[in-house]
Formats: C-alpha cells, sequence, structure tokens
C-alpha cells in the first residue's frame, strides 16, 4: 500500500458541489450505445427530462429517453400499468431493437417489481414482435453515475448472452467504459488493425456523435446490434477497461468468463504509454499477430514528444477530479511526464481508488498525493487551499474552483459543457496521450507566457 | 359574393398553403386510437371568433408514458425555475444526488450579487443532502437537519429553503418540521417545499408549490415602505440572459420604482417588502399568477398582464403601467422614453426586414414564451405557424375567461390551494371600486389574460405538451425557417437541416427582452434564419437523385 494521504469522509455531512451524477445517467448512456435501442427510466418525467438536456448538453446531439411518467397515484399504487403503456407506445413509435428500463430513485423506493412487469408484459404479446427488454436497477441513492453505467452493461450481457456458441476467434468483446465518442472510435480502429471484430458494449460512436440526417431517423444510426450482443460468448477474449471496474465483484466481462469462458483482460483506462502498452500487449496477445507499424510510429512519436516537453511539464502539480476509473488513467498518464497529480478526487465512493493509484504510479509520486473518495467539490476546494495545484484536469464542474483561484484548467472526461467539442476529446491511446499531452503542456507554457511580463514569442 | 367569401374562409383556414386539419390527421395516425383520441383535443387548429372565443384545447394533463415529451417534474418547475434565480436564498435539495446536480445553475439566470449590501450569491453552488440507501431506509430528516445547519454556518445566509425529491414524501420526511425546528435554532428564515417530482403533470405543479411557499414564508416580512412615486412588481420574470437588467433600465429611464423582481436578478429581502409595491405585473402568467392573485386578496395590489418581449409590446405595457398610476408626469416620461428608444428599432427593422419577411416561424416553449416571442417574429415579418406551451393550462391558451370551465383533475386537486382572506392591517385596496371603474372603462384590463390562441392566426397550428413524434412531422412538412424550443429539441431540429432558436437559455445570447434586447433578437434571428451553413449539408458528390435523398433545407 502506499503512503499518500487517503480522505475517505468528508468534513461536513450535505454534499455542496457534487463531483457525481446519478445512476440511470450511466445506465441510458449504455443503452444509447447498442443499435436501435431506447432507454426508458421507470419513475417521474423529470429523471428523463433532466437526463436527457445534461447528456444533450455534452454530446449535441438528439437524445430520447422514454419516461414511464409517473404520477402522484402511481408512487402509492405502483408502476406497473405505467410501465406497460410506455413499453407498448415505445414499441409502436420507434420499433426498437431493445428497450433497456433502468429504475429511478421513485420506482426504487417504492419498490416496483420490474422484473415482474416486463414478465407480465412479455406473456401479453405472445405472437406480436416485441424485443429485448432488459431491466437495470439503478436507483440514484445508491452509488453514482459509473454505478448505473456499468450495472447497465452487465445487465445487458445477462439478458442477451445465454447460450454458448461457437468460438470465432477474431470477436473480441470490449468494455471500453464511459469514454468519449472520439475514444470509442479510436478504439474500434486499433481493433481493426489487428484483425478483430469488437463488439463493443457499449458503443455510442455514432449516435452521440452522428451526421446531419439526409433521411429522418427515429432512432440515430450505430451502436451495436442485440445479435452482435447475443455473439459474445463466441468471442475470443474480452477486454474489461477500468481497474476500479476490474476489482468489483461483478461485471459484464467477469460473467461471461464465470459463464462461457472467456477470458477477460483486465485493463486500465488506456491513458498515457504504459496502460496503453497493456492494451496492445493483450492484443497481441489474443491474435498472436505483431505491433502494427502505425502504433509503433505514435509511440514514437508519443515517447518523443514526452521528452521534446519534459522542460514544461515536470514538476507540474495537478489537481484531477471525475470517475474513479478516469482519475486513475490520468495519474498514470501524468506520473509518466512528470506532473504530479497533489490531488486525485472522485464522488465514486468504491473503496478502491487509492488501492488503484497506488497501482499506476511510482511510490515517490504517491507520497505527495492527496486521494479524496466520495468527495464533493468542497472537500476538493479546502484540499486545494492547504497545497495548491498549478493546473486542474477534469470536466466542466471544476471551473467553479479554478475561477476563484484563478488556474487553468484542462477539460476532460464528462460533463464538458462550457466548450464545443466534449463528445470529441480524445483521452485513450497513443493518439490520446499525444493529445492531452499537447494540450496540457500548451497549458503550462501558455500560463508562463501570459504571466511574464516581457511579452516572450519564443517559449 | 357569397362564394367569394366562402373562398376567403377557406382560404384563411390554410396554413402556409396546406390544410392544417389534414397535417393534423396525419399526425394522430401514428398513434394507438386511445391515443390520437386523447392528442386530438391536445393538437387544435385555431379559430378565433369575434368576442375572442377560440376552440377548447386539452391542456395541464398526463403526459402518455412512452411519448417523448418535453416537460420536466415538479422540483425542476419549485426550484429549478422559480426559486432558483433568486441569489441570497441557499437551495437545498433534500434527496439523492441527480436532482441537484442536473438543476446547478443551468438555466442561465443571472444576478446582480453587487446589488445587495451582503453580495451574497449562492446561485453558483449546488447544495444537496445526496440521500445514499441509509437515508432511504431510516429517514432523511437527520442528515438534513445537518446539511441545514452546514448551509448556515459556512454561509450565514438569511434564508435557507428546502425542496424535496421523489423519495422524501415516500420515505415520509417531514421537511416543513424541519425546517421550522431549524428556523427557530438558527434565527434565520428557513422554510422547505413538498415539490416532489411526481406531484402534478409537469413542472406547473412545482410553481404552484413555489408560489404557496414564497407566499407563506416571505412576502409580507417587511413592511417598509421604500421612496418612490411609481412603486410595482415584476412577476415571472427570471433574467435569462439579463431580461431583468433590460427592463430594469427601461423603468429608472421612466422613473418607476421596482420594488421586486420575481425571480431573475431577486433577494429575498425585496420578496419580503413586495407587498408594498402599488401595482404588480405579470410577464409569465403560468408560473406566477397565484402570487399575483394571493396578494391582491390579502394586500389589495392589483395585478395586469404585460409583456416585454417585442419592441411594440413592450411601449404597449409602459403605457398600461402610466395608465395605472394616472400620472401626467409618468405618462409623459413613458412617451419620452418610446420615443428615445424607437428610432433605433425602426432603423435596425428596416436592414434586416428584407431578409427575414415572409419568413416561418414555429415554438414551443414554457408557459408565456411560445406567446410572448411571436410579438418579436411579428415584427420582424415573420409568420408563427405553430406554437404550443410545455406546460402551459387552458387559461394561458385560451384566455382567463375560461377558468370557471376548467375541470379540476386529480392531478391538480392534489396541488394545495391556499386560502387566502385580507390581512387585518395591512390589506389596502390601491384604487377604489369607482377608480378601478374609470380605468377600466378607458381599456385597462385588471386580472385579465386573454391567453395565446386569440392573438394567433386563424387555422395554425396550437400543440399542447407536443411529442418528439409531432415535432417532426411539423418539420417534414413545413420546414419551417425557424424552430424554437429548448436544448432537448435542439439537435434533432438541427439535424433535419432547421435552424434552433433555444428560447429557455437563449441559445447564451441575449437579452431579449425591452428594446434594446429586441434588437438582439432581430439581428440573432436574421443571422439564422439567412445562415450558409445550411449549405455544405449536401456535399459535392452527393449528385445522383437515386443515391441521396433531399435535406429538408433545399428542397
Amino acid at each position: 500500500m502506499n503512503t499518500a494521504q487517503k480522505i475517505t469522509s468528508k468534513n461536513h455531512t450535505s454534499t455542496q458541489n457534487p463531483c457525481k451524477l446519478c445512476s440511470p445517467l450511466g445506465a441510458s448512456l449504455v443503452i444509447k450505445g447498442i443499435r436501435g435501442a431506447v432507454p426508458l427510466l421507470h419513475g417521474s418525467q423529470g429523471c428523463s427530462t433532466y437526463i436527457r438536456r445534461y447528456l444533450i448538453s455534452h454530446f449535441k446531439e438528439p437524445i430520447d429517453i422514454a419516461s414511464s411518467n409517473f404520477g402522484e397515484d402511481t408512487a402509492i399504487f405502483g408502476g406497473g400499468m405505467n410501465l406497460k403503456i410506455a413499453l407498448e407506445n415505445i414499441i409502436a413509435q420507434y420499433q426498437p431493437e431493445l428497450i433497456g428500463v433502468a429504475t429511478t430513485c421513485l420506482s426504487e423506493t417504492i419498490g416496483d417489481d420490474v422484473n415482474m412487469f416486463i414478465h407480465k408484459f412479455l406473456k401479453q404479446r405472445d405472437g406480436q414482435t416485441t424485443p429485448p427488454i432488459v431491466h437495470m436497477p439503478t436507483p440514484s441513492y445508491s452509488g453514482t453515475h459509473m454505478t448505473g453505467f456499468h450495472r447497465g452493461a452487465l445487465e445487458i450481457v445477462k439478458a442477451l448472452v445465454t447460450e454458448q456458441a461457437g468460438k470465432r476467434s477474431h470477436s473480441v468483446n470490449i468494455f471500453p467504459g464511459m469514454l468519449s465518442a472520439e475514444d470509442l472510435r479510436y478504439l474500434k480502429e486499433i481493433l481493426a488493425d489487428f484483425g478483430l471484430i469488437p463488439m463493443m458494449l457499449p458503443d455510442y460512436s455514432q449516435t452521440m456523435d452522428g451526421t446531419p440526417w439526409a433521411e429522418y431517423q427515429k432512432i440515430p444510426a450505430g451502436g451495436t446490434s442485440v445479435n452482435q450482443i447475443r455473439d459474445a460468448s463466441s468471442a475470443a477474449a474480452s477486454l474489461q477497461m477500468g481497474r476500479v471496474l476490474n476489482a468489483e465483484a461483478e461485471s459484464a466481462g467477469k460473467y461471461l468468463r464465470k459463464t462461457f469462458g472467456i477470458p477477460c483482460h483486465e485493463l486500465g483506462l488506456p491513458i498515457g504509454i504504459k496502460e496503453t502498452d497493456r492494451l496492445f500487449a493483450a492484443l497481441q496477445e489474443i491474435t498472436g499477430k505483431e505491433m502494427p507499424q502505425k502504433y509503433i510510429e505514435e509511440r514514437g512519436r508519443l515517447v518523443d514528444a514526452y521528452i521534446d516537453g519534459h522542460k514544461y511539464v515536470n514538476g507540474v502539480k495537478a489537481a484531477l477530479y471525475g470517475e474513479e476509473d478516469l482519475v486513475v488513467g490520468l495519474a498514470s498518464f501524468l506520473s509518466e511526464i512528470g506532473i504530479v497529480p497533489v490531488i486525485c478526487a472522485s464522488g465514486g465512493e468504491s473503496g478502491n481508488l487509492a488501492v488503484k493509484l497506488s497501482d499506476v504510479m511510482d511510490k515517490n509520486i504517491i507520497e505527495k498525493c492527496k486521494i479524496l473518495e466520495g468527495m464533493d467539490f468542497k472537500s476538493i476546494e479546502s484540499e486545494v487551499a492547504a497545497c495548491p495545484p498549478d493546473i486542474f484536469i477534469g470536466n466542466s464542474k471544476g471551473y467553479s474552483i479554478t475561477r476563484r483561484i484563478d488556474i487553468p484548467l484542462v477539460r476532460v472526461g464528462f460533463p464538458v459543457h462550457d466548450r464545443i467539442g466534449g463528445q470529441r476529446i480524445l483521452h485513450v491511446g497513443y493518439r490520446g496521450a499525444q493529445a492531452l499531452f499537447d494540450r496540457i503542456a500548451n497549458t503550462v507554457i501558455e500560463q508562463r507566457q501570459d504571466g511574464s511580463g516581457i511579452g516572450y514569442m519564443y517559449m | 359574393m357569397a362564394s367569394t367569401t366562402h373562398a376567403e374562409i377557406a382560404d384563411k383556414r390554410l396554413l402556409d398553403g396546406k390544410d392544417p386539419e389534414r397535417i393534423k390527421q396525419e399526425m394522430l395516425r401514428d398513434y394507438p386510437p386511445k391515443i390520437a383520441r386523447k392528442r386530438a383535443k391536445q393538437i387544435i387548429i385555431n379559430k378565433v371568433d369575434k368576442d375572442k372565443t377560440v376552440p377548447e384545447i386539452s391542456s395541464n394533463v398526463r403526459t402518455i408514458p412512452g411519448l417523448i415529451g418535453q416537460r420536466g417534474c415538479c422540483y425542476a418547475g419549485c426550484k429549478g425555475v422559480v426559486l432558483g434565480p433568486t441569489r441570497d436564498i441557499i437551495n437545498i435539495t433534500h434527496g439523492p444526488i441527480g436532482c441537484g446536480f442536473y438543476s446547478w445553475l443551468t438555466r442561465r439566470n443571472q444576478t446582480d450579487a453587487s446589488a445587495s449590501p451582503d453580495g451574497h450569491n449562492f446561485m453558483p453552488y449546488c447544495f444537496s443532502t445526496d440521500m445514499h440507501e441509509k437515508e432511504i431506509v431510516f429517514g432523511g430528516e437527520k442528515k438534513l437537519k445537518q446539511a441545514i445547519q452546514e448551509a448556515y454556518d459556512n454561509f450565514h445566509p438569511k434564508a435557507i429553503a428546502v425542496f424535496s425529491t421523489c423519495p422524501v414524501g415516500l420515505i415520509g420526511d417531514d421537511v416543513h418540521a424541519v425546517s421550522r425546528e431549524m428556523k427557530e435554532k438558527l434565527g434565520i428564515n428557513v422554510f422547505g417545499f413538498s415539490c416532489e417530482g411526481y406531484k402534478g403533470v409537469s413542472q406547473s405543479a412545482g410553481h404552484h408549490i413555489a408560489n404557496n411557499g414564497i407566499f407563506t414564508h416571505v412576502i409580507g416580512n417587511d413592511d417598509t415602505v421604500r421612496e418612490g412615486e411609481f412603486k410595482l412588481n415584476l412577476l415571472g420574470e427570471y433574467n435569462i440572459g439579463g431580461d431583468a437588467f433590460e427592463i430594469e433600465r427601461i423603468f429608472e429611464k421612466c422613473g418607476i420604482t421596482l420594488v421586486s423582481t420575481f425571480s431573475g436578478n431577486s433577494s429575498i429581502d425585496d420578496f419580503a417588502n413586495a407587498h408594498t409595491a402599488d401595482l404588480n405585473l405579470i410577464m409569465c402568467h403560468r408560473s406566477i399568477n397565484y402570487v399575483a392573485e394571493m396578494m391582491e386578496k390579502k394586500f389589495g395590489v392589483p395585478w395586469i398582464k404585460v409583456n416585454f418581449i417585442g419592441a411594440q409590446a413592450t411601449a404597449k405595457s409602459l403605457r398600461k403601467i402610466a395608465q395605472y398610476f394616472e400620472s401626467p408626469v409618468l405618462a409623459e416620461k413613458v412617451e419620452a422614453v418610446i420615443a428615445e428608444e424607437m428610432p433605433d428599432i425602426e432603423k435596425e427593422l428596416q436592414l434586416i426586414r428584407p431578409r427575414t419577411m415572409g419568413k416561418r416561424a414555429m415554438m414551443f416553449v414554457g408557459g408565456s414564451r411560445a406567446h410572448h416571442y411571436q410579438e418579436l417574429f411579428t415584427e420582424m415579418g415573420m409568420e408563427t405557424l405553430s406554437a404550443g406551451y410545455e406546460f402551459g393550462h387552458r387559461d394561458d391558451y385560451e384566455g382567463r375567461r375560461v377558468l370557471p370551465d376548467i375541470k379540476v383533475d386529480a392531478d391538480s386537486r392534489n396541488i394545495e390551494e391556499l386560502d387566502i382572506s385580507p390581512d387585518p392591517d395591512r390589506f389596502r385596496p390601491r384604487k377604489s371600486p369607482e377608480e378601478l371603474k374609470q380605468l377600466v372603462e378607458k381599456g385597462l384590463t385588471f386580472s385579465d389574460y386573454e391567453g395565446m390562441m386569440a392573438e394567433m392566426k386563424i387555422g395554425s397550428m396550437i400543440i399542447d405538451d407536443l411529442t418528439q413524434h409531432e415535432a417532426d412531422k411539423l418539420i417534414e412538412t413545413f420546414k419551417p425557417d425557424i424552430f424554437c424550443a429548448g436544448i432537448k429539441e435542439k439537435y434533432a431540429v438541427q439535424k433535419h437541416g432547421i435552424p434552433m432558436k433555444q428560447l429557455h437559455s437563449y441559445d447564451y445570447g441575449g437579452p431579449y427582452a425591452g428594446f434594446k434586447g429586441a434588437i438582439n433578437f432581430y439581428r440573432d434571428i436574421e443571422r439564422m434564419v439567412n445562415s450558409k451553413i445550411w449549405g455544405f449539408l449536401k456535399a459535392p458528390w452527393e449528385k445522383n437523385p437515386e443515391l441521396s435523398a433531399n435535406y429538408v433545407f433545399d428542397e
């Protein structure tokens, strides 16, 4: 274990400026990564409206999320009838290929038996075309949006992957975690370059970052199809990204390993060289192929850039915050380039953040870190006052602090709703590390340049 | 002669050269019969009789589960809309984390904290009890008390408000009892709202609950009478994009004293003092008419409906104020201000009108905006083909004359109506019955709103609680030059190749109210409807008609 200072309880009870979102948001995003799928939130219509407007403000794409529209009587007598009507209407209007039913605090608090409702509904539909309907228990009062995200992927796999399919050596399952649309596109490119056909869950690279419509699309094109997911039991291996996720007792990759014997490569989010090297090692192991020249060059250019830019970034102190796995990935990357992540904070409460950080950072660096688990921005701000960083790296919600203390914010992760292109930020792989490295180094350079009274044009 | 009249009538019923009734039927055709019947009552082809009677429109009714709509919840209306823009109340969301997070400074209300002596501005903060499973099982009152205590210890605010989310009512937490207890303990104003998301059919229920709470706990707490001859409150103006600042500028120029605004650029101190004003102006009728009515009953302050969206509407509203105060000095001042502001408006309209004339708009927002913004489009020579509210009631569409006929259903009955009687000491009618009668005879209307439909063209399509399906149908059929709604609709509309203006957040533009705001709006809309960006939608290689479909914009 490390000697980092780990802080797991706020010195206040309530939450002020939260560093997490709620569970149904994560589940909705997973459903948006399945072809022809419609998310349905079982609860008040406010949940679906809030989550839509929030995802839309980041992705800047149309996102339909249906609701079972609880009223006061529904809250008292249960939501069975509302769920049935909602399912019927979604099927009639969208002819979806899958409906994901994520619960909310409301339906969870009253104890709706959603599985029973779905079972009854399917029985009543006999003969009519009915898509798979997958229930995801995602009460907002337990965990964060990442809980809902991973639970969503697990429930999809459990519901759809029911039979052992014949082995296909070119197929690979990939559970990438909550990444940007650009990240997902790049990961697919990498897998294709290894000759692999991926079953990516979720794959919202197109549904959440699409093109204009020449023809009207009820459900935006793209996403992994139900049949592809069903065939997950035929894959040569699974890639599951996220060290904190991998520490969970249950996950989609683990389920497939346990049930169908699919080997699961438990990787971190591939941010920075070390974590990306592990991804490529896994791909080489799965395929037995040599490293493609393209990536040898990408890695080479990245190392070259690390060397060139070292004088600018070395010793810079950063505060990182966001989802636990994103923080672990970023910390791994930053410690490679000589930036000290003096604050590593997350609203997540898995209890594994500090352990996983110690796995990716050298002892001499992690000794300088303060690790904040289950924290809000108020706690982050008080730590910032005690050990001021030079830059913030995280989502848009850190802006209120960086504005007050007047330091730069390098925007990554989710949500980014005060800049354009949040869905196109590349974090992963050698190319993602290159993009992050350039952005961070230039931010540091710009700060020094602006802070100089001389007006250097040559830095 | 007779046949000409028939032809005229027939012609009037056409909407943009199309038969609106047929389009309505096409919209409904895709729904199962039961839903089609329900939606048929919410999609109305406008008719306006000589006495301004309009057809009945079903509204403020539940959204059908599974239809993707625009509406938010009761909590959103209470916390997000009405109380959110007040800078010096700490708003604590009692519930799991999502609701607080999603309503954390997302509506882009502006405020001028320097206007308050203490400089308090809590709008950039999100306070939540962040309920976990433990509280759901064992109750969250203890955590709520602690949250109130912490908010007090950290910021020493003048007031703290508590907003309930869905689980709160179900697990039986009494936010009102906790608020009372903490009010006593801390010696500041602490009050709670039972605005659980499942209440009512839309955010409208939350507005009503917010009105009741603010009336019960704040209005009338401070009897200081301010200086100023013409004192009024502006109700239902939320200072999106700085609208309230522009209206304040105009009032100041006219010598009008603004006691309080509910709730754009507002302070709780102003709310407390609001009952000392002599007139209430209502902008957004839907969200705030309850406070106006209660203030009239309890304190004798009359209200009139105004609209500061549109230059002509602004001028008209200012004249109404002058008429009410019956002061030649004010009337003269108002005319001078209008005369000073109008030349810029005319100049701008001359520039943009050739490029906006005859363009067609649609708007589906809020409980007033879909009506008010038609003024601006009319000034630009643009026609509104179709409009509707997200959470309006029949009176917002058809006018308050239908109030006695509105059937109160179970969803609305559950929202408390406060029983208000005149304050024994402070009820003071601002005008005698004779004076009121004289003013009415001179054309001023009190306590009335004519609604949206009476001002819209015959044949236009009025659609309540628009669904995604109906929006798509409207766009495909009419290919409007601009579509106005909120961020949830924005990107779907743009995918069709149609410019889309957000009328909730103004697409980060504004102000659009008052005179200067009108000019901003003309310019923004002119740029949007004439943008060349849509020309790129079709790539040079998309030449073969068999291989490529047309984008809506180039048809």
